[in-house]
Formats: structure tokens, C-alpha cells, sequence
């Protein structure tokens, strides 16, 4: 397959996740932040800005602490913003516009009606733009793009390039939203199990899909760290770092298979996974969530170089 | 001039023939179908066929409109109708043409016995920048100089078809075609059925099998083909992707290839990968800054290089702009003469070379019937349209012919044909032209049948670019 090619479907699947990511976001920051104040989060808006990774950037434009309209105005249609979800959704479009011929027309259409939906919202008054409406606009238009991808499209380099994006991605998503929570959100001296904690926990939880997947897989009430050992060790857990791994993984090895050649990308993977395999979440949490965490990060993102040099981005 | 005579009366109109006339069999189902649909069935339609347009991003880019980027060439429901009898006249018309062009670039690149025989005046050829001097002596790959052709042709009268333009660079348009008749089929299947409508489907196959016949010998079972885009800010660019996915062959920019001892690969992500065949949609111009524009970003440096040494095929051909500029068109029937023997099939529509001094003086004393254009020009820019100009844009016209005669040509004002044409929920008469496209392989000529006709939709309007506000139309074949 064409690099540039590989680059843009690769680029569509990332952008695309980060959309449907944003929008999980919202959605349970909303719920969070609408808490009555004992159990809510007054920085619950802040921690989304976290999370989404533009809490800087955020805080050059606006002053004081971060209000919700302002957030979710800069989440969603800021087009300073290059991470809102209105950006993430024409990014993956303008991608896989620029390789229609990489796409089948239903994944391309799928793509194409989401982004003329979510310019539709834009064009909208913003003070009358209902956030439920976009985020879940977004989901069903990944869902669809997903979908289709998935019934229509060969299982090739395209596809796998499509999938390999939206991996990174997602184990991207899903570490720095536990680092927010960590490192930011935890108030020193707050007793774990605390009512405050519970509630952020489970906004977490619900960020990912997972608040009822949590039950069966533990069937316990929320705590810290088998949140974490879900997030990150759980193998069953679509969103899990071990669960994205294991997709990558096997994603570079169909990609490989062509040339029968291994690369910078499947030794950078291989590693990230091996060392998710030799850990688990009491070691995780002995030696610090978020140093663990921010070694995570960099890895994925090291890996997200090591692709673009072995396939020629 | 009979036809400027024409231009005064009232047109041909594809479904109701002359004023007076009896309906056209050729209409008579689609007529009936119209008839009968309750008011408000086609507007419906139309808004349904522009959703499904913008959802499938059936775009095309506008230079130079900062506003909207992406725009949809309006579509009529309205198909436009012809015989199998005018159909294979058409056709025969078209291959005639068609092999006379590639006869003519195949000469003027080589011996040159036409200019010797003094069919065209030499400095026609030789103060053409289009005669590309790089290429001279160069026989592309299987002798075919334009592999893809969209030949205009616009009609006066029941037979009366003449040849308006010959494409023979990179026309586009073709992309149109077969989605009008997707979506036909998609809004009206059963008057697509109840018509006997001729396929148009197989395009994409013969292109594909047009662009594999001219691969260059070599070791390799199978060629590579790729289509050659400027980029997704091309104003064409979803009929490249559109053919590159149609075909199942890649779509590169310049970019994405490279020249290596004159042969040119493709940037993969298993490594280079050879190109054999480059289904090009980037003009000479740009094709390799080595040997033209320097400052071009969209070619390929040491194309041209490699298209010399035999290594690859471009389609078209370099250099086939000399053949089909508008001063070149006059001598067309001239040239189908010389090359084939035979008197041409289609006529061309009279033209005044304003290159010559009783032509200049003709047309500048005529300008307010004329149509007067540029020998280089297309989309429908830089053109005066005398009937519909004012006094002053007919002032200053005349002084830009007097300025650069040689870079003008002038035809009478046609009364192209009308074909009923959706507006305000009303059928109304607007003109039309017809593109088919013909292609040219190793094997011969072949045109699919019909072609993608445009419709001017402002009334009483003769352009019909889409860059200029014209739409389309889906153009049927049928049976009868």
C-alpha cells in the first residue's frame, strides 16, 4: 500500500477515536459536574480539559478556573482548538478524503454524513447548541463509521491501518484519563471509598462504557484499583491497555506478514506489551499509578513514531 | 452563414423537436412517465438526489472562491435521450475522429508529412507552445498518443450533430456520467428498465483494460497502474479517487513516486514498488519540474526522463494539447481527410480563425452575433458570448482580438438544442451539450454509449461548465 495511504487511514482511525473519546468525555463530565456539591467535583471541568490534553492550551485563551460553557464550547467547536471534536471529526474526513480510494464507499459516507451533521451544529448558535445532541451525535457517527468499516471493508493493509490508528489512540485515551483522575482529582486525605471518590470512579467508568461491565466483571462495589486493574490489565476490556496492545500487536504482525520483515514498530510494541504481561495493579499502585501511567504515554507515543518510520509516513 | 441564421430562431428541443412538432419517439416513454407523475414527485426527487450526492461527497472545488470549497454540480432528473440510430452515427463520428487525432499527434511528433503536404499551415504547430519539442520524435508506448478523449458535440436539429471541441489532455467529466445513472437507477429503476437504457457501468473495466494494453514490455506479469492526482484541492478530485477505487488501482500524488534509473516507483509501506502505467490527471506543465515548470510540486521529478527511455506509460500522452487547442479544431475535418481518406462523420462547427486577416475583419465586424474564444482557453473563461454581451464587453473584446488576433477563434452563435429541465417545479427548455468520452488502447477505439451532457441552467444561457453555474443531465441510449 501507498505510505501516504497508510498515513491517512491510519490518521482517520486516530482522529476518529479521539472524536468518540471527547464525547464519552463530556458526557460524564456533564453528569459529574451536575452532582450536588458533597458528592460533586467543583474541578470536574478542569479534569476534562485534563484529560483531553489541552488544559494549557485552554488556560493561554481563558482566565480563572475553567467553566463549563467555555469547556465544553472548547471541547467541542473551538476551532483554535485542533483536538475539539467538530476538528477531530473534519480532520479524519479531510484523511480519508485524501484516500477515498483507501475506504469503501458506505465507511467513506458513514464519515462524510457525520461530518456534514456535526458542521451542521457548528453553524448553530452556540449558546443554543445542546451538548447531548453533538456527543451523541459523534458516538452513532463512529459507530456507524466503525460498523461499516468493519462489514465492508477487505481485510487488508487499509483495514488494518484504520484499526492500528484507533488502537493507539484509544490506549492513549484510556491511560491519560486514569492519570487525570489520579493525580489530579484524588484530594489528599480524602479516605478511599470516600463518597467523593466513588462518584469520580464511576464517571471514569462511565467515560469508557464500562460502568456495568465493571459489575460483572468484579462484582464489587467502585474502587480505585480495580478500576485501574480494568483499565489497564483487563483482557476482556475493549479499552484496556492489555486489550489494545494485544490488537496492535496483532495488527503489525498482518502487516508484516506481506513483507515478512519486523521493524522499529513491532519491537516498540512487543516491549510495551511485555511489560503490561509482567505487571499487575498491586505493583502498579506500590510504585505510582501516575509514573506508570506517564511511562505508558510516552511509550504509546514512541510507538506511534516507530510506525510512521517503518511504513514510511 | 446558414447557421448564423439559425442562432435566430427557435431551437431544437431534444423531447418536442421543432416548434409544431409531434413529441420525438425517442421521448415517448420518458414523456409519458412525466405526465403521468403526480407535481410534486420531481422536486422530491431532486431533493433526494442531492442528499445522496453530498452524503457519497460527489464535490467539485471552485478556484478561487474562498467561500464554499466544496460544491455539487447541480443535477437535472430530466435524462436526456438518443436513439440507438443517432447513437451509431455518433459513434462511428467519434472513433473516425478519435484515430484522426491519434494520427495527427503521431505525425507531428514524427515525420510531419501533413505539414510537408501543406494541409496546415507549419507556424501553427511550430509557434504552438502545446507542440511539446522534448517529446519530439518520441512514439509513446503502442503508438497511442490520447488514450482517453471527450469529444463535445452539440446538436442544431435532428441530425444535425457538429463537433464543438476535442479533449484530448486530461477531460474530465466522465465520473458524472456514470453517477447520474447510479442515481437514476437508484431514484426512477423502473423507467431506466421500461427505456432499454444501454449500460455505461463498463467504463471503469475499459479504461483499465485501455491503460494495461500501452504498459511497456518488461518482466512483470501484471502492471502497476496508478492515477496521478494534483490532490484533493484539484477542482477534479473526486473523479480521480472515484476512477483509482473504480479500477482498483492506487491514487498517487506526485509525491508518492519517485524516478531511479529512469524507472519510477511508488512509495509503499513494504518499500518502492515499480509503476508501469500513470493514468494521468496533471498537465504537461507539471508533470516533471526537470524539464518544465520548475517551481511544480505535483510532478514527478525525471518523468519525463523515464517516459523517454519507454519505461512507463503516461496517459495521455505529453504533448497532446497541440492537437486539440481551438485554431488547431478548424482544420480537423481537413485532417480526417488527409489521415483517413474518408470525409468526416461529424462536422465541425464553422470557424473563423481570427489569425487570418479576412477572418479578423469578419469577425470584428460580426462580434455581436459571434462566439469568440481563446485557442488555449477552457471552462468556459475568457470567452464572449456576442448576443448575450453588452455594448462595452463587446469593446473592449474587440480590443483584445486586435491586440493578440492570433490567439482567438470566433463561431457563429449556435442554437444549441434544449432537453426540458427541472426549474421551480417546472419543466422548462434549457441547452445542452453532450460529452462522450472514447478511449483508445492497443486494441482499438472504443466509446461508451452516451456520455455525461450538460445543461446550461441559466434560461436562454450556452455555457455549460459546470465551473460557470451549468449542471447535468443523465444521457440515455436507448434501444429504439
Amino acid at each position: 500500500m501507498l505510505s501516504r495511504t497508510a498515513a491517512n487511514l491510519y490518521w482517520t482511525g486516530r482522529y476518529m477515536e479521539r472524536a468518540d473519546f471527547l464525547a464519552r468525555l463530556l458526557d460524564a463530565t456533564v453528569r459529574l459536574s451536575g452532582m450536588p456539591t458533597t458528592y460533586g467535583d467543583p474541578a470536574a471541568w478542569s479534569g476534562a480539559l485534563a484529560a483531553a490534553g489541552v488544559a494549557e492550551a485552554f488556560a493561554r485563551s481563558h482566565e480563572g478556573e475553567p467553566e463549563e460553557a467555555a469547556v465544553v464550547r472548547y471541547l467541542t467547536v473551538e476551532p483554535t482548538n485542533p483536538s475539539a471534536i467538530a476538528n477531530c471529526v473534519e480532520h479524519a474526513r479531510s484523511n480519508a478524503r485524501a484516500v477515498r480510494t483507501g475506504l469503501t464507499r458506505e465507511a467513506w459516507e458513514a464519515l462524510n454524513s457525520a461530518w456534514h451533521e456535526i458542521e451542521r451544529l457548528r453553524a448553530m448558535n452556540p449558546a443554543k447548541l445542546e451538548v447531548r445532541e453533538l456527543t451523541e451525535t459523534v458516538q452513532r457517527a463512529v459507530a456507524v463509521f466503525d460498523g461499516a468499516a468493519q462489514r465492508t471493508m477487505l481485510r487488508d493493509d487499509a483495514y488494518w491501518f484504520l484499526q492500528l490508528g484507533a488502537a493507539i489512540e484509544r490506549a492513549d485515551n484510556t491511560a491519560r484519563l486514569l492519570d487525570v483522575k489520579y493525580h489530579l482529582l484524588l484530594p489528599r486525605g480524602e479516605p478511599v471509598g470516600g463518597s467523593l471518590d466513588y462518584f469520580q470512579w464511576s464517571t471514569i467508568l462511565r467515560t469508557v462504557s464500562a460502568a456495568t461491565a465493571y459489575r460483572w466483571v468484579y462484582r464489587d462495589t467502585v474502587k480505585p484499583w480495580l478500576v485501574a486493574d480494568m483499565l489497564i490489565f483487563n483482557d476482556r476490556m475493549p479499552r484496556s491497555l492489555t486489550c489494545c496492545y494485544a490488537s496492535i500487536v496483532e495488527l503489525l504482525d498482518r502487516l508484516g506478514a506481506g513483507s515478512g520483515r519486523r521493524g522499529p514498530a513491532h519491537r516498540q510494541a512487543s516491549k510495551v506489551q511485555l511489560e503490561l504481561r509482567e505487571n499487575n495493579v498491586e505493583a502498579v499502585f506500590a510504585s505510582g499509578l501516575h509514573e506508570f501511567l506517564d511511562r505508558f504515554i510516552v511509550d504509546n507515543n514512541r510507538l506511534g513514531c516507530a510506525i510512521a518510520e517503518q511504513f514510511a509516513f | 452563414m446558414q447557421l448564423t441564421a439559425m442562432a435566430m430562431s427557435t431551437p431544437f428541443d431534444e423531447m418536442n423537436g421543432w416548434p409544431g412538432d409531434e413529441p420525438r419517439a425517442a421521448y415517448a416513454k420518458v414523456k409519458a412517465w412525466l405526465d403521468a407523475a403526480p407535481p410534486e414527485l420531481l422536486p422530491t426527487r431532486r431533493a433526494q438526489a442531492e442528499l445522496l450526492f453530498r452524503r457519497t461527497g460527489i464535490t467539485f472545488n471552485v478556484y478561487g472562491d474562498p467561500g464554499g470549497s466544496e460544491r455539487l454540480i447541480p443535477f437535472d432528473l430530466v435524462p436526456r435521450v438518443l436513439t440507438g440510430a443517432e447513437w451509431a452515427r455518433i459513434e462511428r463520428g467519434l472513433v473516425q475522429r478519435v484515430e484522426a487525432l491519434n494520427a495527427l499527434l503521431a505525425d507531428l511528433y514524427g515525420a510531419q508529412e501533413i505539414l510537408k503536404a501543406g494541409v496546415i499551415p507549419e507556424e501553427l504547430v511550430r509557434l504552438n507552445p502545446q507542440h511539446e519539442l522534448a517529446v519530439m520524435g518520441h512514439r509513446p508506448s503502442k503508438g497511442v498518443f490520447v488514450h482517453v478523449a471527450g469529444v463535445d458535440l452539440v446538436r442544431t436539429g435532428p441530425d444535425d450533430f457538429f463537433v464543438l471541441e476535442d479533449n484530448a489532455r486530461t477531460p474530465s467529466g466522465v465520473s458524472y456520467m456514470l453517477e447520474n445513472r447510479e442515481m437514476m437507477l437508484r431514484l426512477f429503476p423502473d423507467l431506466v428498465a421500461k427505456a432499454g437504457v444501454a449500460p455505461v457501468e463498463t467504463y471503469p473495466d475499459l479504461l483499465l483494460d485501455t491503460l494495461r494494453s500501452v504498459a511497456p514490455a518488461g518482466p512483470e506479469p501484471e502492471p502497476t497502474i496508478v492515477v496521478l492526482t494534483p490532490g484533493p484541492y484539484n477542482s477534479a478530485f473526486y473523479e480521480h479517487s472515484f476512477l483509482a477505487d473504480k479500477m482498483g488501482v492506487e491514487l498517487v500524488e506526485g509525491a508518492d513516486l519517485f524516478v531511479r534509473d529512469n524507472l519510477v516507483f511508488m512509495r509503499t509501506t513494504e518499500g518502492p514498488r515499480r509503476v508501469h502505467v500513470i493514468y494521468r490527471r496533471i498537465d504537461d506543465a507539471y508533470l516533471d519540474p526537470l524539464f518544465f515548470r520548475p517551481d511544480s510540486t505535483l510532478g514527478v521529478p525525471g518523468l519525463l526522463a523515464a517516459y523517454l527511455a519507454g519505461n512507463v506509460a503516461l496517459a495521455n500522452a505529453v504533448g497532446t494539447g497541440v492537437a486539440d487547442d481551438k485554431a488547431m479544431y478548424s482544420y480537423m475535418p481537413e485532417v480526417i481527410r488527409f489521415y483517413s481518406g474518408q470525409d468526416p462523420i461529424l462536422g465541425n462547427v464553422p470557424t473563423w480563425r481570427c489569425r487570418e486577416p479576412d477572418h479578423l475583419a469578419y469577425v470584428l465586424d460580426h462580434l455581436p452575433e459571434l462566439v469568440v474564444k481563446e485557442v488555449d482557453g477552457s471552462g468556459g473563461y475568457g470567452m464572449l458570448v456576442g448576443p448575450h454581451a453588452t455594448r462595452r464587453q463587446i469593446e473592449e473584446f474587440a480590443a483584445k482580438l486586435r491586440a493578440d488576433p492570433q490567439g482567438f477563434i470566433a463561431q457563429p452563435t449556435l442554437a444549441l438544442s434544449t432537453c426540458p429541465t427541472l426549474h421551480d417545479g417546472r419543466l422548462e427548455p434549457r441547452h445542452v451539450d453532450l460529452r462522450p468520452f472514447v478511449l483508445t488502447g492497443a486494441d482499438g477505439v472504443k466509446v461508451t454509449p452516451g456520455g455525461l451532457t450538460r445543461v446550461a441552467l441559466t434560461p436562454g444561457s450556452l455555457v455549460v461548465n459546470s465551473s460557470q453555474g451549468g449542471g447535468t443531465k443523465d444521457t440515455w441510449v436507448t434501444d429504439l
